[in-house]
């Protein structure tokens, strides 16, 4: 079979909507309109019927009841309702004052998790930012030495968006549990690909989103456990009550149906997806490794994600590696390639240089990734680093034997 | 964001790229001008190495990069433009020509200044081995 390119390897950043979600999605667009709040008429009726079904699915994904669901926009939004409705509920001070309680997080966070912490942490909260090791792991035993009297929230994700890294999260929500501190996990990576269970793993919030998991964009969930403990949030949508009250807003009743079916779908496929997807990543990381010099697999080589690889190829800058591997979509830690112009900053937290940050590749794979496009991807990175490292003053210095590190650079 | 056909070009086939030794050679000879300009934590390095004959005309340029697909393109095409010159032409290329002339973004005008800067770099270099007076550019990276 020919290759269809470009190829896709960026399933961290979104993956295509698998066709029987749309298909599950289409009747709810015309046919199947009515507003699922509507409770004296049929369209009404069948609405609710396809946002109840979409709970289960959802729920049973996670092992949570369905009524511990709470429809949102995606990630983001569950992330910011967590950690923001979760503070203002189990604050120590009233709005205004100073002292108002700590919060966990870590360095290399996802963005959606790291702002609604600064904000709280302008808002009178303190919070700690944990540094994982250069293994990017968060352990239970770096949250414990951070846990303070009056800590009321821990925010850790499940795996890291860029290098795929697994955190101690059984380990750190039965700690938490243990101190009666509420405990939300960014899943948004993790679920749908690992197997997952709230209860088992002492989740009480856990975020997570359709887009990542060959769903529609546009829509996502919160756990929110109702028992042992029950948790508690404020709105950050106030409105008609919708969700508990915890999300006001007609719900997006097409997108919650394919989130549903989305969730159904991993349920049933994950166990046989994760082996064919981590045998691709394990070829990637060994050939690459193999047939390119000064090649660095980013983060814990075992726990880790089994669709998430993050290497840099010294000497060599990541956006002009993207452009050399023209025929593969994927992303880069260098400064580039972001709107800030700075590296990757989970690079950086992990204690990976700058020079190295700059100049890493994340592939990620997917539902329909075949061998075939891993053999072509191999052949394609390791033909540009050749080309590039042609065109690199660093990699003559480093044959030359000269220590880049050494040089007094002049930074402009 | 797409990159102009030029930038592929210069990237896909980037002309002049070399050196006239390595860093210990060219360092001895009074001919070559050495400029290296960046930092490889900054995400780009640039090194230009240019070869000045007795009538002061630049006979050969060339060039290594690392950095972005805009950053090699600026390199490589700033070797293009400096064949030829004398010295005093060379200083006289701006980045802005250069920016013009890939089509470069705002967010890699950046590229460009290196370019410039690793032009007067080698041509300060240059100047400095051979006894004459060094203008206002001293960009050389100290090694």
């Amino acid at each position: 079979m020919a290759l269809k390119l470009p190829i896709y390897f960026d399933h961290a950043a979104t993956t295509r909507c698998d066709p029987r979600v749309v298909e599950a999605m289409l009747p709810y667009f015309s046919d199947k309109f009515g507003n699922s709040s509507s409770r004296n008429h049929k369209f009404g009726w069948e609405s609710e019927d396809g946002v109840e079904l979409a709970r289960e699915q959802s729920a049973a994904l996670i092992g949570a009841n369905p009524k511990e669901i709470i429809f949102t926009s995606g990630a983001t939004e569950s992330n910011n309702l967590a950690i923001k409705g979760a503070a203002e509920i189990y604050a120590k001070a009233p709005a205004g004052q100073t002292g108002r309680g700590h919060i966990i997080s870590a360095i290399h966070e996802h963005k959606a998790v790291l702002d609604p912490c600064k904000r709280l942490q302008r808002e009178g909260f303190d919070v700690t930012f944990l540094t994982p090791g250069t293994d990017g792991v968060i352990t239970a035993d770096m949250v414990a030495a951070a846990v303070r009297p009056d800590t009321i929230l821990v925010s850790i994700m499940w795996a890291n968006n860029e290098i795929g890294v697994i955190n101690e999260i059984p380990q750190i929500g039965k700690l938490c549990h243990d101190k009666e501190i509420v405990f939300h996990t960014d899943a948004t990576q993790w679920v749908g690909k690992m197997p997952t269970d709230v209860e088992r793993d002492h989740i009480d919030l856990l975020s997570w989103s359709g887009h990542k998991i060959y769903g529609p964009k546009g829509v996502g969930a919160l756990f929110v456990r109702r028992r042992k403990p029950r948790i508690r949030l404020e709105a950050i949508i106030d409105g008609g009550g919708h969700e508990r009250g915890m999300r006001s807003g007609t719900l997006n009743v097409t997108g919650i149906v394919g989130f549903g079916k989305a969730c159904e779908l991993c349920q049933h496929e994950m166990d046989h997806e994760r082996e064919r997807v981590m045998k691709f990543r394990r070829k990637l990381e060994t050939e690459l490794s193999r047939r390119i010099e000064v090649t660095q697999v980013n983060g814990h080589i075992e726990k880790r994600l089994p669709h998430v690889t993050n290497i840099s190829f010294g000497f060599v800058e990541g956006e002009s590696l993207m452009m050399g591997v023209k025929d593969i979509a994927c992303s880069s830690g260098s400064a580039c390639t972001s709107a800030s112009l700075e590296p990757s900053y989970v690079l950086k937290g992990l204690g990976v240089g700058d020079e190295l940050a700059h100049s890493s590749l994340r592939l990620s794979l997917g539902r329909w990734t075949t061998e075939e496009e891993v053999d072509f991807a191999i052949e394609q990175i390791v033909a540009a680093v050749e080309h590039l490292r042609l065109m690199s003053p660093l990699f003559d210095l480093h044959k030359e034997g000269v220590d880049i590190s050494k040089i007094q650079w002049q930074a402009h | 964001m797409a990159y102009s056909d030029k930038v592929v070009d210069h990237f896909q086939h980037p002309r002049n790229v070399g050196s006239f030794g390595t860093s210990t050679d060219v360092a001895k000879r009074t001919d070559v001008g050495v400029g290296i300009v960046g930092a490889p934590e900054c995400g780009d390095v640039m090194q230009l190495h240019i070869k000045v004959n007795e009538q002061g005309v630049i006979e050969d340029a060339k060039f290594k990069c690392f950095g972005c697909g805009s950053a090699i393109a600026s390199s490589s095409l700033a070797t293009e433009w400096l064949k030829g010159k004398s010295v005093d032409e060379a200083l006289t290329i701006k980045n802005t020509q250069i920016v013009e002339e890939l089509s470069l973004p705002p967010v890699k005008i950046h590229c460009s200044v290196l370019a410039e800067d690793s032009i007067r770099a080698a041509i300060a270099d240059y100047r400095k081995k051979n006894g004459m007076v060094a203008d206002s550019a001293t960009h050389a990276a100290t090694h």
